[in-house]
């Protein structure tokens, strides 16, 4: 009964993804509980009588057992309450539903350049093997895994901007372009397509290019070096020997048919850095003054904003865990060896 | 290292090399020998090995290398460019970069070298643990491991930070806190393969506690493995550690550690661009020196990944 297996397959990966969730509230409610601010004064401020601190205290749950008030926090975050973050006093929630748009952009465009560059470097260095392409892009690869990534945008700043004038500056628009379109999505290229204004979008576009080719030189690493050893290993195989003594041309064999049969495990590996690309989005965010959801976690940080900071990381938790999901399923869906 | 290694070397050579070694010590010299040729041979992990002793030289003599004191505020010589007293520049508070950057290594080894020690001894526990009990202790622990990995690394260090205070030591236990994951699950699995084989079992049918046969058996045959996986790790604790000390939340200035040195450089890029590059390449080489030796260590101690 295959269909049945698929079932309890599937209700076991649904147990184990709400255990993580589970298991990732446990870690930002224990988090929550061990800073060093006393919540009640947050609230009140330090000059409010016993009476006062005593009842607050009471409202806030905090006389509870832990437990309970791990129930409550948990029943809380299921709402959508992340509680209110105290630098924009404004629930967390719509804060970084407003912040998320502009790092899924600078993501987004940084998986773009990963995925460009990243498998025909992979593809060329197997092709290569122990050969000169090969060795220029494991050094390049090392190197990518050396440099710390604000510095790099420093200098990306420093050269391109500053110096050689080809990029502008830190931001998403020009000043001068800023608040034009309507935020629709909170995507501005998106946005500005939508509204027809193209200045906007070319502006946009051309913000995106130095923080999304600086974050997106990151995948290209990893993407290359996956697709290497898929690549490796489909080269091997007896299907490549036959199809080259049929007299297919060496292009339509390494780019159809070795590429073509690693595209299910390159799929997943895809969805694998479009996560590491959300965690590196916070140091590029900070140099780039990126408004997203990084630059966020990193200002409500610098304040002790922890509402703020503990709702940020689990949203980002919650997309970590999502795309490994997306990935495992991904896989199952497409590469029909794995059903 | 003098002559008199050098006149024993051939005798040495030949005892290490030896067909038929004698003890059980002189049988372990002799692969750590092997392997040490093997390495050797690997031009680049030499670099790195070279990189990493330069380090902790410079850490080490940091004091008699240093042309200034790293803290002392002179505002007289403040943003120098490089020049032949100062060659690496001057800072926002006329310090000497190239002092600090000196006197900075010393907190870069000590992050490595602290988290390099907690984070894969708590792993290799809990992974050899969890592969040799197995059962609901296995599941509960990893359970507990996928939860860690679920997180992004320096969201969850961000994190813990938040919640201890900014501060050197905190980043160094907000790093080991997540660090610990990936070594258990290496630990676990290596545990799994050699759990059933008869070595096992002759020490168990010998009385053998279970304590005794994980860290005794257990652990040492994990051990290789994480070796190389650390050594691998450690450049990206380096970055970790930065990006912390970048972000304001590490070392605290006047701390000079490298990060943090750079964010302070930063309002100063376009004009003065020497105080936030220096330490950004002596990030870039230290951290390319552990690559480059974890690389040349995985190619000697792990051949299984070639």
């Amino acid at each position: 009964m295959p269909g049945r297996r698929h079932a309890i397959r599937g209700a076991g990966l649904l147990v184990s993804v709400a255990l993580t969730v589970l298991g990732l509230l446990l870690v930002t409610f224990l988090i929550g509980r061990v800073v060093p601010i006393d919540p009640v004064i947050a609230v009140v401020g330090d000059r409010v009588s016993a009476d006062t601190y005593a009842r607050v205290r009471q409202e806030l749950g905090l006389d509870l057992p832990l437990w309970q008030q791990f129930l409550r926090y948990v029943g809380d975050v299921l709402q959508g309450d992340f509680g209110t973050s105290v630098l924009t006093s404004r629930p967390v929630l719509e804060d970084i539903l407003r912040v998320f748009p502009a790092t899924l952009e600078l993501a987004t465009a940084a998986l773009v350049v990963g995925v460009l560059l990243g498998i025909p470097a992979g593809v060329m260095a197997a092709v290569h093997r122990g050969r000169w392409p090969d060795h220029l892009i494991r050094v390049i690869g090392l190197i990518g895994h050396s440099i710390p990534i604000f510095w790099l945008g420093l200098m990306a700043l420093l050269v391109f901007y500053a110096r050689l004038d080809w990029a502008p500056g830190p931001g998403r628009v020009d000043v001068f372009y800023e608040g034009l379109v309507d935020p629709v999505t909170g995507i501005i290229t998106a946005d500005a397509l939508l509204a027809g204004e193209s200045d906007v979008f070319w502006n946009a576009l051309h913000h995106l290019v130095l923080p999304a080719g600086i974050l997106g030189l990151y995948s290209v690493a990893y993407i290359a070096r996956m697709t290497r050893s898929f690549m490796l290993d489909q080269l091997r195989q007896e299907y490549i020997t036959t199809a080259r003594v049929k007299g297919m041309s060496e292009a339509r064999v390494i780019w159809r048919h070795a590429l073509g049969n690693i595209a299910v495990p390159l799929t997943t590996v895809v969805a694998l850095s479009y996560a590491s690309l959300l965690e590196g989005s916070v140091l590029t965010e900070t140099v780039f003054a990126w408004p997203g959801l990084g630059l966020y976690i990193t200002n409500s940080l610098l304040s002790a904003d922890m509402n703020a900071v503990l709702g940020g990381t689990l949203v980002v938790g919650a997309v970590f865990i999502g795309l490994n999901l997306l990935s495992d399923l991904l896989y199952r869906l497409l590469d029909p060896r794995a059903r | 290292m003098t002559a008199q290694t050098q006149t024993t070397e051939s005798g040495l050579r030949a005892w290490l090399t030896a067909e038929t070694p004698h003890s059980r010590g002189q049988a372990r010299l002799g692969r750590v020998y092997l392997g040490w040729l093997a390495f050797a041979r690997n031009r680049l992990a030499m670099i790195g090995l070279g990189i990493v002793l330069l380090l902790v030289l410079m850490a080490a003599l940091a004091p008699l290398l240093a042309p200034y004191d790293p803290y002392t505020q002179n505002l007289s010589q403040r943003l120098l460019p490089p020049s032949a007293a100062h060659w690496l520049g001057t800072d926002a508070f006329g310090r000497d970069i190239l002092s600090r950057i000196l006197y900075g290594s010393r907190l870069t080894l000590m992050i490595v070298a602290l988290v390099a020690v907690t984070a894969p001894v708590a792993g290799l526990l809990i992974g050899t643990v969890a592969g040799y009990l197995g059962g609901w202790v296995d599941a509960v622990l990893m359970r507990v491991t996928d939860i860690f990995l679920a997180f992004p690394k320096l969201i969850l260090a961000l994190a813990f930070v938040s919640a201890l205070g900014p501060g050197i030591e905190n980043a160094i236990i907000a790093i080991a806190i997540t660090s610990w994951p990936p070594y258990a699950r290496i630990a676990r699995a290596e545990t799994i393969t050699i759990r059933k084989s008869d070595f096992i079992s002759a020490a168990r049918l010998q009385g053998a506690s279970t304590p005794r046969i994980i860290l005794g058996h257990v652990v040492p045959l994990c051990s290789s493995s994480l070796i190389v996986r650390v050594t691998l790790d450690m450049a990206g604790i380096i970055l970790t550690a930065a990006g912390l000390g970048f972000l304001g939340l590490g070392a605290q200035p006047p701390a000079p550690e490298w990060g943090a040195m750079i964010a302070t450089g930063r309002q100063y890029v376009l004009e003065q661009w020497w105080v936030a590059t220096m330490p950004g390449i002596a990030i870039f080489v230290v951290s390319l020196g552990f690559n480059l030796l974890g690389d040349g260590l995985r190619d000697v101690l792990d051949p299984k990944g070639q």
